[in-house]
């Protein structure tokens, strides 16, 4: 394991330490103290334990590496992941995942808004709330809100599912409530377990997703 | 882009290093506004004197011939306290407006940064950093401060284009973002005999809510308001005589964090300038909603 200072050492250097490092191997970084692009860009199945909370962009266009942020994160956390897991031990802020491709976001606090804009095949699992215009304009991938959803809940959104436990205040154009199969039960369970929530059942969420009106053009959407 | 911060002290020690801790939280901000900064500290009251905080593009010439000025005035007995650019003068109500009169006929060229009983505001272009020290900020002391790292986007890097903004007594405001009917808003405030120093946009916002608290209403109230009349971005850092109060608009594109613990209040734009107060690993911290006012106030 190798601590890295991030009072003592320059951001560049610490991410260009963890941008070369060799696969398997373990990192903590401590006094993150609010920093942008912490551990950003990282490329190699590295595991990252971040002590304190961070600022913009954490984990932004991680491939292959497991973070956890042991404090809370600023916009875009995760933002562009293409791979591997940002685990958030406190609150984040606005665009969580934003653009993301793949891999798993997990925030135990809550998210604020617009938490998987854009998403493009992401897993994003909050255990608290998530603010407005959330999966805005969603491609694909999950999101799961074990809390309350703000307004504008998959506003324009393409593709991708949504999860709610707790109450949506609104709906976005050409978001829907969808009907929960089996398929999807068992989706969300096992998105639930990589969150390590044991005291939520699959079965009390609602699932939202795309009406696809939108797709083609409507002559009655003119002016 | 701009850099808010605020402080909010809940005890004495707080208050011994207001100073202090808001210029560390206002530097940290440099690379959000580069452009000017600025300050407002709330310090103790003289008794029911009035603070006439002044600045001048040529201190080392205005600020004599204003003393001598001042020297000439029957019963008024006040010297300006020089500081840098700025200059402080305490009077009682009274002589306050009839001096601010004066100045306008007499020193077009000196500038009236604020009025009221705690109020100063410190500001001018240049890096946070410089702004701190020209005015020795962090050996101020006071119940509250809110400051500000402006990079201009809608209107001149001046030093009256800095922020804060102060359009009523004790009241002050900071700004992150940019209003889009700040014109329409200031024609009206215009036809209501309310006059305005620059083109900002800012300016317009902090006028429109001193003329809110001019007829009735509080700060939330006129706050409440604001959110109905005002359209375009913003986080706004509001300051009156007893506390400050912290407002985004509905979509809430302008970042925003709170802390606060048994001592103090903090606002950031981000966490980085929240990081080094103290305790700040114990505070309660978090993003203030969209279209949701907090408010707090001194009750001593």
């Amino acid at each position: 394991m190798t601590i890295l200072d991030l009072k003592s050492l320059s951001l560049r250097h610490v991410n260009s330490a963890l941008q070369n490092a060799s696969a398997e191997t373990n990192w903590v970084l401590e006094n993150p103290m609010g920093k942008h692009a912490v551990a950003a860009g990282l490329k190699e199945s590295l595991k990252v334990d971040i002590k304190g909370s961070v600022g913009y962009y954490c984990g932004g266009m991680n491939k292959n590496a497991d973070v956890v942020v042991h404090g809370s994160v600023g916009p875009g956390v995760a933002e562009n992941m293409m791979s591997g897991s940002i685990y958030v031990k406190g609150n984040a802020s606005q665009y969580a995942g934003a653009s993301a491709h793949g891999g798993t976001l997990v925030v135990e606090g809550n998210s604020s808004s617009r938490c998987g804009i854009s998403m493009k095949g992401i897993d994003i699992i909050v255990r608290g709330n998530v603010g407005h215009m959330s999966a805005f304009m969603a491609q694909a991938g999950n999101l799961v809100v074990c809390g309350n959803a703000g307004e504008a809940l998959g506003d324009s959104i393409y593709e991708a599912n949504i999860y709610i436990l707790g109450e949506v205040k609104s709906l976005g154009a050409d978001c829907i409530e969808k009907k929960m199969t089996e398929k999807h039960k068992k989706l969300l369970t096992k998105l639930l377990a990589i969150a390590k929530i044991k005291n939520l059942s699959s079965k009390d969420f609602r699932r939202y997703g795309s009406a696809r009106s939108l797709y083609n053009f409507k002559v009655d959407n003119t002016y | 882009m701009c850099g808010i911060v605020g402080l909010f002290a809940k005890t004495r020690s707080v208050e011994d290093s207001l100073g202090k801790l808001l210029s560390d939280m206002l530097v940290i901000m440099s690379d959000r506004g580069p452009d000017s900064a600025g300050v407002a500290v709330y310090k103790k009251s003289n008794g029911n004197k009035i603070k006439v905080t002044l600045q001048s593009e040529e201190p080392s010439a205005d600020f004599p011939k204003l003393n001598s000025y001042l020297s000439k005035q029957k019963n008024l007995k006040t010297k300006l306290k020089i500081n840098s650019t700025h200059a402080v003068l305490e009077l009682s109500e009274k002589n306050s407006n009839l001096i601010i009169n004066d100045l306008k006929k007499h020193f077009p060229k000196i500038r009236l940064m604020s009025t009221g009983s705690n109020i100063e505001i410190y500001k001018e272009v240049g890096a946070p950093e410089s702004v701190v020290e020209r005015f020795n900020v962090r050996k101020m002391r006071g119940s509250h401060g809110i400051g500000h790292t402006r990079m201009a986007t809608e209107s001149a890097v001046t030093t009256l284009g800095a922020h804060p903004f102060s359009t009523g007594k004790d009241q002050c405001l900071v700004h992150n973002g940019s209003l889009s009917n700040h014109n329409t808003l200031r024609r009206e405030l215009q036809k209501k005999n309310i006059s305005f120093e620059t083109e900002n946009d800012t300016e317009v916002a902090a006028s429109y809510l001193t003329n809110k608290m001019s007829t009735g209403a509080d700060l939330g109230q006129a706050l409440e308001l604001a959110l109905k009349d005002l359209d375009g971005f913003y986080t706004f850092v509001v300051g009156t005589e007893k506390g400050f109060g912290v407002l985004r608009d509905p979509i809430a594109c302008k970042p925003a964090v709170l802390a606060e613990t048994d001592q103090y209040v903090a606002f950031g734009s981000e966490y980085r300038a929240l990081a080094s107060l103290p305790y700040i690993e114990k505070a309660k911290v978090w993003e203030p909603e969209p279209a949701t006012v907090y408010f707090w106030e001194h009750n001593r």
